[in-house]
């Protein structure tokens, strides 16, 4: 198969790709890395006047150089939002994982209606999170109509406006709504693989209910877990439409991907938010380093 | 100690009776092996015994308790699974460990046990590896120290070689085997192989359809089985029957002949056939001989030295004395 000709041809046939793809992903950010150091305000006519710049297609613009770095960093909303991403991923994974495993092996008993049960756990998944985000601040949310507050009136007590008054919980748990599906469905399949003669055999050893699940079922999900963690890590860092269409950042919501958004277009500074974006790029791989010390390891054997 | 009876024993799976009602007997010390086709009930035979499954109806008892509702970690056995069901995050030295920390055995206790059984099994260099990293043998023997540490009143085999190769299977049926002498605890064996059956057991329980067609030692089954099936099942190959006039003979609605009992020669013998296939084994030779006018195929050992070809034709002789017959409904006439 692996001939000199079929391997050169093959090369040929990925070259569209490989060419589309680094297109794709480079253009983008080196464009963002020119943009960071330039002081780019679309929106000021001055800008149009300076001429034409052959190398990025844009209008010449003035060389500004760590500026916008130490601009961004210094304002005071930066550090309060690289927290609130970081609750934001915490508290979703430590939710999705928790419930997901629990999920997972209810799912796993044989129940009567199974198949339709799984459609339905699956279901919030295929949601938009625009839309998944909407429903929950109409139907739920909203503080005059919302069933929570109808629950709340239920008890007696007074509801509160959830999406002002407990923000980051309210925001956490329409994330976590949207992806519970997706750990439920990756640790479901990790416990179906799971041999039940080793669990039989833990229990002719004389291990309980919860021992099983301590010293059998669990270490076996690790590598779905961690599976689930850095994949949900990834999209998590990113969230923004939740936010957008809930609080607008409000309230103590606002992400470093949200903060980037209004420096570049509701503040129409092009230069500050793309240096804004290479920090979120610095924190990213941070955040996935510090993963890979403490869950890759998971991944081996 | 390690006596188990099963009094009126019957097992349910919805409206399919998997075990009518049983009777079983299992002295202590004894290696008792269960065996059978594939779906005679003998793997769900022994779950019965280990607590893994209920009971639909009927009395197990171990030592004199009844144990028919204790659960499977306080009956007192052990079990080695088919396979294996290592705990495959966990060393060997954890694995055989698992049982005595559950019991919360004090930590030097346990050490002393898990040495004993590994240096009893030949594992003291293995232990600190994972089951991931040993052959088959040695995965199995794991298996066998996790249950030997626990010291149980019995231990239950649910076809333990069948996942090695030939080679390897036939040592470790020895191993077994030694362990039982040096132990003396009682075995209980589930297997579809006789060779295993024969080999190992004490007493042999032949179960067709979740019914005890035999009990006994392996030669009483191998020299008066009870029926046409265990005449088929023990000994290999096969006992052949032959029915018809040559059965009405010996006044039997069938009669059973081994191969080994039957003598092939080229000048003279009431039967004649043609060989058809012939399989050298160096010590042995076996014939399937067609064109009998008896069965389809009568086989018959030889000396691994007769070398007679396809085609050929041959005379054969049977040992008159250990002729078994079996009347209309398949039982032995004594």
């Amino acid at each position: 198969m692996a001939t000199q000709h079929s391997r050169s041809a093959a090369r040929l046939m990925m070259a569209p790709a490989v060419f589309l793809l680094l297109v794709w992903m480079l253009v983008p950010l080196s464009l963002t890395l020119i943009f960071s150091f330039k002081k780019f305000l679309p929106l000021r006519g001055d800008q149009i006047e300076s001429g034409w710049d052959w190398v990025t297609f844009f209008p010449s613009l003035d060389w500004v150089g760590f500026a916008n770095y130490s601009r961004f960093v210094t304002s005071s909303s930066f550090w309060p939002a690289v927290s609130t991403t970081l609750l934001i991923v915490g508290g979703v994974l430590i939710i999705t994982v928790c419930l997901g495993i629990l999920l997972a092996i209810l799912l796993d008993q044989p129940m009567w209606g199974q198949g339709v049960v799984r459609i339905l756990v699956i279901a919030p998944f295929f949601v938009m999170p625009t839309v998944s985000a909407l429903v929950w601040k109409n139907m739920f949310l909203d503080p005059n109509n919302g069933l929570f507050s109808h629950l709340w009136r239920a008890f007696g007590a007074e509801p509160i406006s959830f999406l002002s008054e407990a923000a980051m919980p309210s925001i956490i748990l329409i994330v976590s709504w949207q992806w519970l599906p997706f750990a439920t469905l990756i640790l479901l399949t990790a416990i179906q693989s799971l041999d039940s003669e080793q669990l039989e055999a833990a229990e002719m050893d004389g291990a309980p209910v919860l021992k099983r699940f301590w010293f059998i079922v669990l270490p076996h999900l690790s590598r779905a877990i961690t599976i689930v963690i850095l994949i949900q890590t990834i999209f998590l860092l990113a969230i923004f439409a939740e936010i957008f269409v809930t609080t607008g950042g409000a309230f103590g919501t606002r992400t470093l991907s949200y903060l980037i958004f209004q420096r570049v277009l509701e503040s129409q500074n092009v230069g500050l938010g793309s240096a804004g974006g290479v920090y979120a790029i610095i924190l990213a791989n941070i955040v996935a380093l510090l993963l890979m010390r403490v869950v890759g390891k998971n991944l081996d054997a | 100690m390690g006596r188990i009876v099963l009094e009126k024993v019957t097992k349910s799976f919805g409206a399919t009776e998997v075990i009518p009602p049983l009777d079983l007997t299992i002295e202590d010390g004894e290696f008792t092996v269960f065996v059978g086709p594939s779906g005679c009930g003998k793997s769900t035979l022994l779950r019965l015994i280990a607590g893994l499954e209920d009971v639909s109806s009927g009395q197990i008892s171990i030592d004199g308790q009844d144990a028919t509702i204790v659960p499977p970690a306080k009956r007192g056995l052990a079990m080695v699974f088919q396979s294996y069901a290592l705990y495959p995050h966990m060393s060997v030295r954890k694995n055989i460990a698992f049982p005595l920390r559950m019991a919360k055995l004090d930590q030097a206790e346990i050490d002393k046990r898990v040495a004993s059984a590994a240096s009893v099994l030949n594992l003291s260099d293995y232990l600190d590896r994972r089951p991931g990293q040993l052959s088959g043998g040695q995965r199995q023997r794991v298996a066998i120290g996790r249950a030997i540490v626990r010291e149980p009143a019995a231990f239950l085999f649910d076809e333990p070689l069948s996942n090695l190769d030939a080679a390897l299977r036939v040592g470790m049926r020895l191993e077994i085997s030694e362990l039982h002498e040096r132990l003396k605890t009682t075995m209980i064996y589930v297997t579809h192989d006789q060779v295993e059956a024969m080999t190992m057991a004490d007493k042999i329980v032949v179960l067709r359809a979740g019914n005890i067609e035999q009990v006994g030692s392996p030669l009483e089954l191998y020299h008066t089985p009870r029926n046409q099936f265990v005449a088929g099942f023990i000994g290999s190959p096969k006992m052949n029957f032959i029915a018809g006039d040559e059965a009405a003979k010996h006044g039997a609605a069938s009669i059973g002949i081994r191969p080994e009992h039957i003598t092939v020669s080229d000048d003279g013998g009431p039967w004649s056939g043609v060989v058809s296939v012939s399989e050298h084994l160096g010590s042995d030779t076996f014939f399937h001989i067609h064109d009998t006018g008896l069965a389809d195929t009568i086989t018959v050992r030889a000396d691994g030295e007769v070398g007679f070809r396809h085609g050929d034709r041959v005379h054969l002789t049977p040992r008159d004395d250990v002729i078994h017959r079996f009347d209309r409904n398949g039982l032995r006439i004594a």
